[in-house]
């Protein structure tokens, strides 16, 4: 975007010097600068906080081994390049900003003085890179155990488990793990107790009822008072960036399911719109309408399973009974659909595998009226109930500027007032053609997430309901060659479609050089698969960008001074799952 | 003059008495957890217990033969003796009660004249179970659980005594056996309703039972006080529960819906049926309330239930005085 006719890189180059930017072009339009890393850190700062209409979220960090790397044509040269994505809400758009850097060279500066968020991602890029950040406050693994050796997403570390040996677990190994694990508070600057009276250290979790999944928080607490709180995360992690490398761009589909677990094919968009801008791809309209309307089923279907269980962590025994069974019609239509329940696996480069069956509009549309009354039933039962009210309201609150400095998106956002929907500003897959409102609460606590989420259920609702009234003729797949597999008619009539068949199916389509963010307004906030393809039939890196990975990393900060209950009030609105933050 | 220490209610055969009561209330908590299992399932559109014997009502069986045949096992860290009483003391107390009910006339272990502080002074040690056992767990969790618990005692001890004196005033006796006779004219639900509302809110917190189920909080504290327990000694926590919740319902019965009297059916059945209906409304609440958060309770419970409390004593008393 040109803002009074100078643009962003001009405005860069104006303050860091004519030399000092390197514009790249890339696939999905962002603009990409090459910043050396003496200037990197003045040209963020300046970005965030000095220029006109600035960036304010840091939207992603990471980094790319590029040593293997063959098609970096006019890029200049790195060993590993460490990628900064930011998002000006002002501007409504993206900005890319990659360092490069040499194996050997000294740390380079931190950007935790900038963004508190870049915390976790610059552990992130220590632990699977070894790239170490000067000025970091706890510079640790973060995903992989303490004791692993070596970075798993550098180029010569093994994908696989045949490749790294035999496995064994002896006695000392084994104490060795254990040992590791043991929380100890001098290591996170916290101090034992206070005016002589220690501290209890309550390890919660990974094993836990109330972390719905694998999530380990240590609580400093003063009596039931918590002091402060360290989340430790990774233990769902399945190394899915490093799986990226080695599945062909069309076999990796069904690994994206199980990204955010409860947003089934959601997952599946992000990353194939990723891939169809590299592809250069156009969907068909009515590829696009179906994969609204099943991303927006499982919007609700994601949203039943957080209505219950947050109720249910909250002492509420009954509502998770009634949402999973909800739950379960609308798994009788993506069942219907797609054949499968929560991983589908349905959405393909350029469309999807499928029409729809014969007799979807009357499942769709019984389930749309299904619904609404359901919903009714829940307000009163859980959202007008005053102790449901006590528990969640002025509990966890941020504010909006909070909410953008900690990367946080999707209906954590919304709650605090700020009208933001990637589906509205940034329209993708054809939302523009669709009516909907974006619900927002006031006072950014727990019971507004809850609003949002609740009312988000109904605009969904509406989405689906016009997706059944004006679903449009036509493929359900693009006839483009790279689009895979091609369509059924498309195949085995002479030995050209046979060939690019069989080659799709048993090689992968090759995509052309290039990167891309794909990014979509996910169940829990925004959800961007940003791939690089160095020309062949697997992707060069494929990094997932989650907002569950930002929404925990902000939880210490929510619930300090608080109740042990809070805790799980607080866990429980913010909406994540461990997968969604692990990868 | 020698106070009138038992009433003539006492039944004539108190071995029997004893035996009878203890079959009864046993038998009855263990049915409670079946009948629990289905009401819960029914009102959460599912089956619930449905296949060991009839309408699944041998799944209390099955389930005591796993229990008694678990093994018994002791944590390494806990403090053993104190570990182990602790179960039995919740048993002891909530069974110790059952003796001045006066479930009907006859049907009663001891007519005790001081039977309303008797149950009063029971209930308070039964909470001793529940922070012992958090504090000899010596785990974090159960700690917490029974820091909870003492928490909670003092909040809801203070005005669970004093909603009942309203009753006291109007029968003039804190023999339970003469308050159901009071209330022969007009049960105390009518005149009582404040301290009604008072006692059973207080009843629930005194049997732990959701939405005052901090001690447990089973998606906070996993399982709070008794954490580290497994076996039997589990299970008398597990019965003890549901002791407390038949005691409760009966003693909502007799102090306020005029206990074993009623037209037509027998005293007993009277009783049964009010006793059922109480325990049946302690499921329900269960199926429908979040928890509160202890600092909320205890908030609660000194800075509104205990000026009620009090309201209603003063104004019992003085309508009791301008009567007179």
């Amino acid at each position: 975007m040109v803002v009074a006719g100078i643009t962003i890189a001009d405005q860069l180059r104006h303050k860091l010097g004519e030399s000092a930017v390197k514009l790249q072009h890339a696939a999905d339009g962002i603009v990409t600068c090459w910043i050396a890393r003496q200037n990197f850190h003045d040209a963020l700062a300046y970005l965030k906080t000095d220029v006109e209409q600035p960036y304010r979220m840091l939207y992603d960090l990471t980094a790319i081994d590029e040593r293997m790397r063959v098609h970096r044509e006019g890029q200049p040269p790195s060993e590993f390049t460490v990628v900064y994505h930011l998002l000006s809400f002002e501007r409504n758009e993206y900005i890319r900003i990659k360092v490069p850097l040499k194996r050997d060279q000294p740390p380079i500066d931190t950007i935790t003085d900038l963004w508190p968020s870049a915390n976790w991602y610059e552990r992130e890029v220590w632990d699977m890179f070894g790239i170490r950040f000067h000025g970091h406050p706890h510079l640790k693994r973060i995903l992989m155990p303490k004791t692993w050796e070596g970075y798993p997403l550098s180029k010569d570390h093994p994908a696989r488990a045949t490749e790294m040996g035999p496995f064994h677990l002896p006695d000392e190994k084994e104490d060795a793990e254990q040992e590791a694990l043991r929380f100890k508070p001098e290591e996170w600057g916290m101090k034992p107790g206070r005016d002589g009276m220690d501290f209890i250290f309550l390890n919660v979790g990974p094993q836990h009822p109330g972390t719905h999944g694998v999530l380990r928080i240590v609580l400093q607490l003063d009596g039931e008072e918590i002091v402060d709180a360290v989340p430790e995360i990774g233990f769902h992690h399945r190394g899915a960036e490093k799986m990226g490398e080695r599945q062909s761009w069309h076999t990796y589909i069904p690994y994206t399911d199980r990204i955010d677990y409860l947003g089934g094919v959601m997952n599946n968009l992000a990353y194939l719109m990723a891939v169809e801008k590299l592809a250069g791809i156009d969907i068909p309209p009515r590829a696009k309408v179906i994969r609204v309307m099943l991303s927006e089923l499982f919007r609700i279907i994601s949203h039943l399973v957080w209505y219950g269980t947050f109720a249910q962590d909250l002492g509420q025994l009954s509502p998770v009974f009634y949402t999973f069974n909800d739950r379960e019609r609308a798994f009788g239509i993506i069942e219907a659909i797609c054949g499968a329940r929560m991983h589908p696996n349905w959405f393909r480069i350029g469309g999807v595998v499928q029409d729809l069956p014969k007799g979807w509009e009357a499942l769709v549309r019984d389930f749309v009226k299904y619904l609404p009354p359901r919903l009714i039933e829940y307000d009163k039962e859980v959202m007008q109930n005053r102790i449901f009210k006590a528990r969640t309201k002025g509990v966890g609150v941020f504010t909006t500027e909070e909410a953008i400095e900690w990367g946080v998106t999707g209906p954590n956002l919304r709650a605090c007032g700020f009208e933001w929907d990637f589906r509205k500003k940034q329209p993708y897959s054809g939302y523009e053609q669709f009516e909907f409102d974006i619900p927002t609460g006031r006072h950014g606590d727990c019971y507004d997430r809850a609003v949002v989420r609740v009312e988000e259920m109904r605009q969904s609702l509406r989405i689906i309901e016009q997706c059944v009234d004006n679903m449009p003729e036509g493929t359900y797949k693009s006839v483009q060659p790279l689009a895979c597999p091609p369509l059924k008619e498309r195949t085995m009539h002479d030995i050209e479609t046979l060939i690019t068949h069989f080659l799709g199916v048993s090689w992968g389509p090759v995509i052309p050089p290039g990167e891309a963010l794909g990014a979509i307004e996910a169940t829990k906030g925004n959800n961007g698969y940003y791939l690089i393809s160095d020309g062949g039939t697997t992707s060069y890196r494929t990094r997932i960008r989650t907002p569950s990975f930002a929404h925990m990393q902000m939880l210490p900060k929510l619930i300090r001074g608080r109740m042990v209950p809070d805790v799980f009030a607080v866990l429980g609105a913010m909406d994540y799952v461990l997968a969604d933050v692990d990868r | 003059m020698v106070p009138d220490f038992e009433g003539a209610m006492t039944s004539p055969y108190p071995i029997a008495a004893i035996a009878g009561i203890l079959i009864m209330v046993l038998s009855l908590a263990a049915l409670l957890i079946w009948v629990e299992r289905r009401l819960l399932a029914l009102w959460q559109d599912r089956y619930g217990p449905n296949r060991v014997g009839p309408f699944g009502l041998l799944q209390v069986v099955a389930d005591m033969i796993k229990i008694f045949a678990k093994e018994d096992w002791l944590p390494p860290f806990a403090d053993k003796a104190v570990f182990i009483i602790a179960p039995a003391i919740i048993m002891v107390t909530v069974l110790l009660s059952f003796a001045v009910v006066p479930f009907s006339p006859g049907i009663i272990v001891v007519d005790l004249n001081i039977a309303l502080l008797f149950f009063l002074g029971m209930s308070s040690l039964g909470v001793y179970s529940i922070v012992l056992a958090g504090w000899a767990s010596d785990s974090k969790y159960s700690l917490l659980g029974g820091l909870r618990a003492a928490a909670q005692m003092i909040s809801y001890e203070v005005f669970m005594s004093l909603s009942l004196m309203g009753v006291v005033l109007l029968a003039g006796s804190f023999r339970l056996s003469a308050i159901v006779e009071a209330q022969k004219r007009l049960w105390f639900i009518v005149p009582q309703f404040l301290g009604f509302v008072l006692f059973l809110i207080a009843g629930v917190a005194e049997a732990r039972r959701s939405p005052f189920d901090l001690p447990e909080a089973e998606a906070e504290l996993v399982a709070g006080f008794h954490s580290e327990y497994s076996g039997m000694k589990f299970g008398m926590f597990f019965v003890g529960e549901y002791l407390g919740v038949i005691l409760i319902s009966s003693m909502i019965t007799v102090l306020f819906f005029g206990g074993w009297l009623g037209p037509w059916l027998p005293p007993i059945v009277w009783f049964l049926i009010k006793m059922f209906a109480f325990i049946c409304f302690f499921i329900l609440l269960r199926a429908s309330l979040p928890r509160l958060r202890f600092d909320q309770l205890m908030s609660w419970g000194w800075k509104v239930m205990l000026p009620l409390a009090l309201l209603n004593l003063i104004v019992t008393g003085a309508v009791v005085v301008a009567w007179r």
